[in-house]
């Protein structure tokens, strides 16, 4: 069984959704319900999801650098929740709390070191190209609010760079017009969003992120391109442009 | 580790040491990742085989 | 009839190529426990930057003149926040503009600051129980004509430019300062106290977790820039990227602080505003790279993935 099982129109189940519109596939579930997960399943089976191979050209040291940021994010989420539910004073005052402020913020150096050497590597392999451009731009969606939940991150210290990062960043966001809604000032305000709603953000964006790479699968090396095999192509559809 | 940085001056660029070690290790690491040999397996299936 | 977009063929795309089995639940645990390893090593070696915050209380016990200079003219309505502009008050002086394009202007005042009122007008009118000096000083200077005010503080001010400290009480040469010295006695007291660090936070509700108003009251003065100077974090030290002490900071912010090094930005009046906007355009080509010729050939033209894929060319 290939590895792209589901996209087979051959495959008996699920139901497939393969052709170029010539007709509806044997088993089209009506409604909404079947619609949403006709359009899931052909993307993301678990074969997809969770495969056991992967393209011989996927060996090189490069291609570990996204699951370590990966890696990395998790324990930046893990100590974020330790330090949330021990409330923001915490850290000033415990030694255990002054640690797993160090993992926090370690863990974000490796988060963002990992994440940029990610970059390079797609950038050097020019990993958007056969339909991928989507799952590039959100990387780099994911690289600027993450730049923003670590600068709130540095708000909510309640310490002296708290202070004066908060002093003079306000400058720049006031300058902006948003200066009154995003007031870098109001501790209140930067720390809902670093502890709830921006880690939310990161996280959906991520996993998004992953989802695209796993469904479209990874992309072939420079100068050896996907060439559409004329009787095969078109009854499959081919990959996505 | 509470005292002062030294920093790195160059044309107009000041940077502080440890900035300065944080992107070197990065360049190395990437440059590492580029040549270092990664562990093979035979390969065992085209993708266009059935198992 | 609605067109369906064809699913990725996988199979398709990969022909010809061969597959290799590859455990990602297992990379994704050995860089789990990895990364754990590493994190908690640097943790446990070097622990993480915690330099304690500055209080009015502090800057008034070891800067006294420079506390009361900056009460003053935050009084005179003429501190940096004073006359700031959007969104804290009407003022003009720290508005940042391209041309007719005013966001800033547009946005208008949302988190309203009337220094004046709210750094000490308020504070000390909250402190008159019991001590009717102060209160006969606020009102001798409430009834007093704005120009007659303005004509105290300044000769206040300037007079403080040559202040001495005689039995902790900031001394200033004789002259016509009205109700001032008063005033500014009895704030610095209060700042001592910490009951200014609590007033400007509180300001009449219990609860409040917006420190807009300590921390501008704060950034005015000289000795809050001193404190920052002395951990090299101002901005002509490339201060964006640094962190206290001997910690890496921020070094994704390189490109952003880097403009503020150069010309035109390090003379301009609006460089935040321009920094934001380049930095906004470059962001906007860094998503679009892979429509933007020439941008996305460079790799083709440097072949660094002739290294990544090496083994693949070999074949």
């Amino acid at each position: 069984m290939t590895e792209a099982g589901a996209g087979n129109p051959e495959a008996a189940a699920p139901p497939s959704t393969g052709g170029a519109g010539s007709g509806d596939g044997p088993e089209r579930e009506a409604g909404w319900t079947g619609a949403v997960r006709d359009r899931l399943t052909s993307r993301l089976s678990i074969d997809e999801l969770l495969p056991t191979r992967q393209p011989s050209y996927v060996g090189s040291w490069v291609y570990v650098f996204g699951v370590v940021t990966i890696a990395a994010l998790v324990w930046v989420v893990v100590s974020g929740v330790v330090l949330a539910l021990m409330g923001s004073a915490w850290w000033h005052t415990s030694s255990l709390g002054h640690f797993f402020n160090s993992i926090h913020f370690w863990s974000v150096q490796m988060f963002f070191i990992f994440m940029v050497l990610h970059f390079w590597g797609q950038y050097w392999g020019a990993g958007w190209r056969d339909g991928r451009a989507k799952t590039w731009m959100v990387g780099v969606v994911i690289f600027l609010f993450s730049i923003v939940t670590a600068f709130t991150g540095y708000l909510v210290q309640q310490n002296f760079d708290s202070q004066w990062i908060a002093v003079n960043a306000k400058d720049a966001v006031n300058s902006t017009g948003l200066g009154g809604f995003f007031n870098v000032l109001n501790f209140g305000q930067m720390y809902g969003l670093h502890v709830m709603l921006l880690p939310i953000g990161v996280t959906l964006l991520v996993v998004i992120h992953v989802l695209q790479v796993r469904s479209r699968g990874v992309v072939r090396p420079i100068g050896d391109p996907y060439v559409p095999d004329a009787a095969q192509g078109s009854a499959s559809g081919g990959p996505v442009r | 580790m509470n005292q002062p940085a030294p920093y790195v001056h160059w044309g107009f660029i000041l940077i502080s040491l440890p900035n300065l070690v944080l992107i070197v290790v990065m360049l190395a690491l990437f440059v590492a990742a580029l040549i270092a040999p990664f562990p093979h397996r035979a390969a065992h299936h085209r993708a266009d085989d059935d198992d | 009839m609605r067109v369906r977009r064809a699913p990725i063929d996988k199979a398709a795309y990969y022909r010809g190529i061969p597959m290799v089995p590859y455990d990602l639940v297992k990379e994704f645990a050995i860089a789990m426990v990895a990364m754990l390893v590493v994190v908690l090593v640097l943790s446990a070696v070097l622990s993480s930057p915690d330099v304690p915050s500055a209080t009015i209380q502090a800057w008034a016990k070891s800067d006294p003149v420079d506390f009361v200079t900056t009460a003053a003219t935050e009084l005179a309505g003429q501190s940096t926040t004073a006359q700031y502009g959007p969104p804290y008050n009407d003022g003009s002086g720290s508005i940042q503009s391209l041309g007719p394009i005013v966001p800033q202007q547009w946005a208008g005042v949302h988190v309203a600051v009337n220094a004046p009122l709210d750094f000490v007008l308020e504070p000390l009118s909250q402190a008159t129980v019991g001590d009717q000096t102060l209160a006969s000083a606020l009102s001798t200077f409430d009834a007093a004509s704005p120009a007659q005010q303005q004509k105290w503080l300044g000769a206040y001010i300037q007079a403080l430019g040559s202040a001495t400290l005689t039995n902790e009480q900031v001394t200033v040469a004789s002259g016509d300062y009205g109700p001032v010295p008063t005033l500014m006695s009895r704030l610095l007291g209060l700042a001592r106290t910490g009951g200014l660090d609590a007033l400007l936070l509180t300001s009449d509700h219990f609860y409040q977790t917006d420190y807009s108003k300590p921390l501008l009251f704060l950034g005015d003065g000289g000795y809050f820039v001193g404190l920052a100077q002395d951990q090299d974090l101002t901005g002509t030290q490339w201060g964006m990227m640094n962190e206290t002490g001997r910690y890496p900071g921020q070094a994704w912010l390189w490109l952003y602080t880097l403009w503020y090094q150069i010309p035109p930005f390090n003379t301009a009046s609006n460089a935040d505003l321009l920094v934001v906007l380049a930095m906004t355009v470059l962001s906007l080509a860094l998503l679009l790279i892979p429509f933007i010729p020439g941008l996305r050939d460079i790799p083709r033209w440097i072949p660094i993935h002739r290294l990544i894929w090496r083994n693949h060319y070999q074949r």
